[in-house]
């Protein structure tokens, strides 16, 4: 078999397809996105963007209970919003094999908080499987179908940005047929957990974690790798790598069932070696699991927070600094921003000239909190945005400066519309600015609801985004195109004027999705005054150059125009494309 | 090509196509029968921030990332952000940048003065320079600009020629396929022996 190199996340997706599954569901979020895009292109497989984590853990609940092996994906903080389905399928067990994968983001390459979502192990009592490498990401994906059968469990594969996003070569292995569904059997017993029922579920399920203890003692998942015996070290996932990098010589015990715990064979591992220390990211999960199980391994001063490497660990542990070139200071940060054409630009531009204050949502349209757009106050969760305007306005704010929710088109359709619901029945006179760019951008173009396709590439019904806001209550819907300067500053000033609840649909597609690019555009530098008004846009094609003058990047513009809107001097201008005109 | 393990740290800006140049290197040392471990990052960083990419490869390879002293080569496609990873390259590691500056969005609205005297902080450094981008018009398309560094690169690296042209050929899109292999040549010509980055 050829040796493929796979990420950790193209490699769940593998492992899924290998164990026969028949269904897989997710939300999208970096780092996890990628494994349900390349399940979805497997063979014989049925696969499908849910509206959020909660509803996609519901459809493979119910997919499993029905007879299919089902695979769940999300980022970190999906599982909070799956919490719910989770605690009771831990109770209710499974049909088929139910697998979860969630991908953690410590350091917060992507995120806005660090979880580790090791912890759910415990507190729902589901078996967590921790990969260290593609190899494993493939194989613990596998045997995670067996072991939710074989204890009747939804089963966690937890992974973590340098899991889901390194590649690795991987030998594939023989693929498992994708088995026909059986008829199905009514278990109310099993299914339908009332409190007569759950009780009888929780002691099944406390001998289920019991069991599953047991068989962690055994575990080929876990592995111990004796060598040199003055340093013992528990360690998990990406971490291992570390350890292996920077202590080639060091025992380790290599969790991969990171819940439960074999008690045993950890306190047989801590006899055997001199020191015994633990090596882990995020939260000190297995450090204080250890303690627990009445363990001593010796704090060795790890940083709390943020991601390890190879290097952190070896100075933890006693090695010495390496020789490093001196930084370079004065540097100016880099951070990301909307991309030339961006929709999202005409939507604060019109905010920001209206002095709002701006409760925020997550997505690509977060890059408005930062310079020069300015336009966002706040963010915090998805959907977040229109609850926290509703209160903002509860608090007596407004009467200076409007109140004003901003909401993407995905994160509407996730958690968004029940936040819409309360405003309109509890009478809110907020402003709803929903950025409808008819995708999910900022994880890299999922298909949603409003995008009329799925995941598997069928065309399909669009939420009518304006049906729906009116049909919770709103009167005052309107949609404007946000290349439309004028148009968008006129529906703002209009809607946050009136003193009833309205909502915006700022409509326009992602400017990555628009395949035609328009000419780019060039500053006529006789005409140009230097006022700097196109300069304010934000946009990464336009700077200031000679003479506090704007210059147009001919590489970068796309011809979306905004910026000749707002130039009083008529000073931009069409030009021919980057290498014709010497422009790189 | 046997022995410890190698590192090739390529450094720029979101959209500048790191990620295919890391992975087609990656693709390379596998074809070369190695083990290969590469790290990337996805989401904030592709919206126009700074995007870094590790390759590691060797007789077996542990960690897909790498700290600061470690980096055998550093590939960087923007200069500030050469500047930026610089603490990663190794004492006597090799330097490669691609002789263009992208201001940064602060810098861009005037809110941060552009840095001053990056260039020669590199010159002292030891950097070797390149001009992708005009290479990569000379090639036909200013987008292959990342083969151009990849050429670049492979002048440092023991893989034979008839194994990065295969990668190349199977990994870029259909119908780029000629201009790449030409962005790659040039690449390969302007920093190898003789080659004008050098003089
Ligand atoms: C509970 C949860 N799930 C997933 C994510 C990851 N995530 C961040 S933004 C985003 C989608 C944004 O899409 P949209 O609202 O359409 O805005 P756009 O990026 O298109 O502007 C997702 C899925 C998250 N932060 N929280």
């Amino acid at each position: 078999m050829v040796p493929m190199l796979l990420s950790g996340n193209e490699a769940v997706a593998r492992g899924a397809w290998a164990a026969g599954a028949l269904v897989g569901v997710g939300y999208p979020g970096t780092p996890s996105t990628q494994a349900l895009e390349v399940f979805a292109q497997m063979d014989g497989v049925y696969a499908e963007w849910a509206p959020n984590e909660k509803v996609a853990l519901e459809v493979a609940a119910g997919a499993s209970m029905g007879g299919a092996r089902s695979l769940v994906t999300m980022k970190h903080v999906g599982m909070n919003v799956a919490a719910d389905p989770l605690f009771t399928l831990a109770y209710t067990g499974v049909g088929a094999g139910l697998v979860i994968f969630v991908a953690d983001d410590p350091g917060m390459h992507s995120s806005q908080n660090e979880q580790d979502s090791r912890n759910w192990g415990p507190f729902a009592r589901v078996p967590v499987l921790e990969p260290s490498d593609s190899s494993e990401a493939l194989e613990f994906t596998r045997a995670g179908f067996d072991l939710s059968e074989r204890f009747d469990i939804p089963v966690i594969v937890r992974s973590t940005t340098r899991i889901s996003h390194s590649k690795g070569v991987v030998e594939l292995t023989r693929d498992q047929a994708r088995k026909p569904v059986g008829a199905y059997v009514k278990d109310i017993g099993k299914w339908v957990m009332m409190p007569a029922m759950a009780r009888v579920r929780r002691a099944s399920l406390d001998e289920r974690v019991r069991q599953m203890a047991s068989y962690a003692e055994e575990s080929p998942l876990n592995r111990i790798e004796l060598r040199d015996r003055s340093l013992g070290i528990v360690t998990s996932g990406v971490c291992y790598q570390y350890v292996r990098e920077a202590l080639p010589g060091a025992s380790v015990f290599k969790m991969g069932l990171s819940f439960p715990l074999p008690a045993g064979a950890l306190a047989e591992f801590e006899r055997s070696v001199e020191r015994l220390v633990v090596v882990e990211e995020a939260d000190n999960y297995l450090e204080s699991s250890l303690r627990a199980l009445g363990l001593s391994p010796e704090p060795i001063g790890l940083p709390e927070a943020g991601e390890l490497s190879p290097g952190l660990v070896a100075r933890a542990l006693g090695g010495d600094p390496p020789k490093t070139r001196d930084a370079v200071p004065g540097l100016p940060p880099r951070p990301p921003l909307m991309c030339p054409g961006c929709p999202h630009r005409g939507a604060y531009d019109a905010l920001r000239k209206v002095k709002a204050i701006v409760m925020g949502d997550i997505g690509c349209y977060t890059l408005g909190a930062l310079a020069p757009l300015s336009s966002m106050d706040s963010c915090v969760c998805m959907g977040a945005s229109v609850g926290m305007a509703h209160g903002m306005r509860l608090a007596g704010q407004g009467s200076e400066r409007p109140v004003v929710a901003v909401i993407g088109d995905s994160t509407f359709t996730h958690s968004g519309v029940t936040g819409l619901m309360d405003l309109a029945y509890n009478g809110s006179d907020a402003l709803v600015c929903i950025l409808d760019n008819r995708i999910t951008a900022m994880t890299g173009h999922q298909q949603n609801p409003v995008s009329g396709m799925t995941l598997q590439g069928r065309p399909t019904t669009e939420v009518d985004l304006e049906a729906l806001c009116r049909s919770v209550g709103v009167k005052r819907v309107r949609t404007v195109d946000p290349h439309d300067l004028a148009a968008a500053e006129k529906a703002v000033r209009e809607e946050v004027a009136s003193d009833a609840l309205s909502v915006i649909i700022f409509r326009a597609p992602c400017a990555l999705l628009i395949k035609e690019m328009d000419q780019p555009y060039a500053v006529d530098e006789d005409l140009c005054t230097a006022c700097r008004l196109c300069i304010r846009l934000g946009c990464p094609a336009i700077s200031k150059g000679e003479g506090g003058k704007a210059h147009i990047d001919v590489m970068l513009c796309v011809g979306c125009a905004d910026c000749v809107q707002v130039c009083k001097f008529s000073a931009i201008e069409l030009t021919g494309p980057a290498c014709d005109i010497g422009g790189v | 090509m046997t022995g410890p393990t190698v590192t090739v740290m390529l450094a720029g800006v979101g959209g500048q196509g790191t990620i295919l140049a890391a992975d087609v290197l990656a693709r390379t040392a596998v074809a070369a029968g190695l083990d290969v471990k590469l790290s990337e990052v996805h989401g904030m960083a592709q919206r126009g921030g700074s995007v870094d990419t590790v390759v590691r490869f060797g007789e077996s390879v542990a960690s897909p990332i790498t700290d600061p002293g470690f980096a055998d080569h550093l590939v960087a496609f923007e200069m500030i952000e050469a500047a930026r990873q610089l603490p990663f390259v190794k004492p006597g590691g090799r330097l490669l940048v691609n002789s263009r500056v992208i201001d940064p969005l602060p810098v861009l609205i005037g809110d941060l003065e552009p840095p001053t005297g990056v260039e020669d902080v590199l010159v002292a450094e030891g950097a070797i320079f390149i001009d992708a981008e005009e290479l990569a018009c000379e090639a036909g398309s200013p987008k292959s600009a990342n083969i151009v560094l990849l050429g670049a690169l492979s002048t440092g690296l023991e893989f034979p020629l008839e194994l990065w042209i295969e990668v190349i050929a199977g990994r870029v899109p259909q119908g780029t396929v000629e201009f790449n292999l030409r962005a790659f040549e040039l690449g390969r010509d302007a920093c190898g022996e003789g080659g004008a980055c050098l003089v």
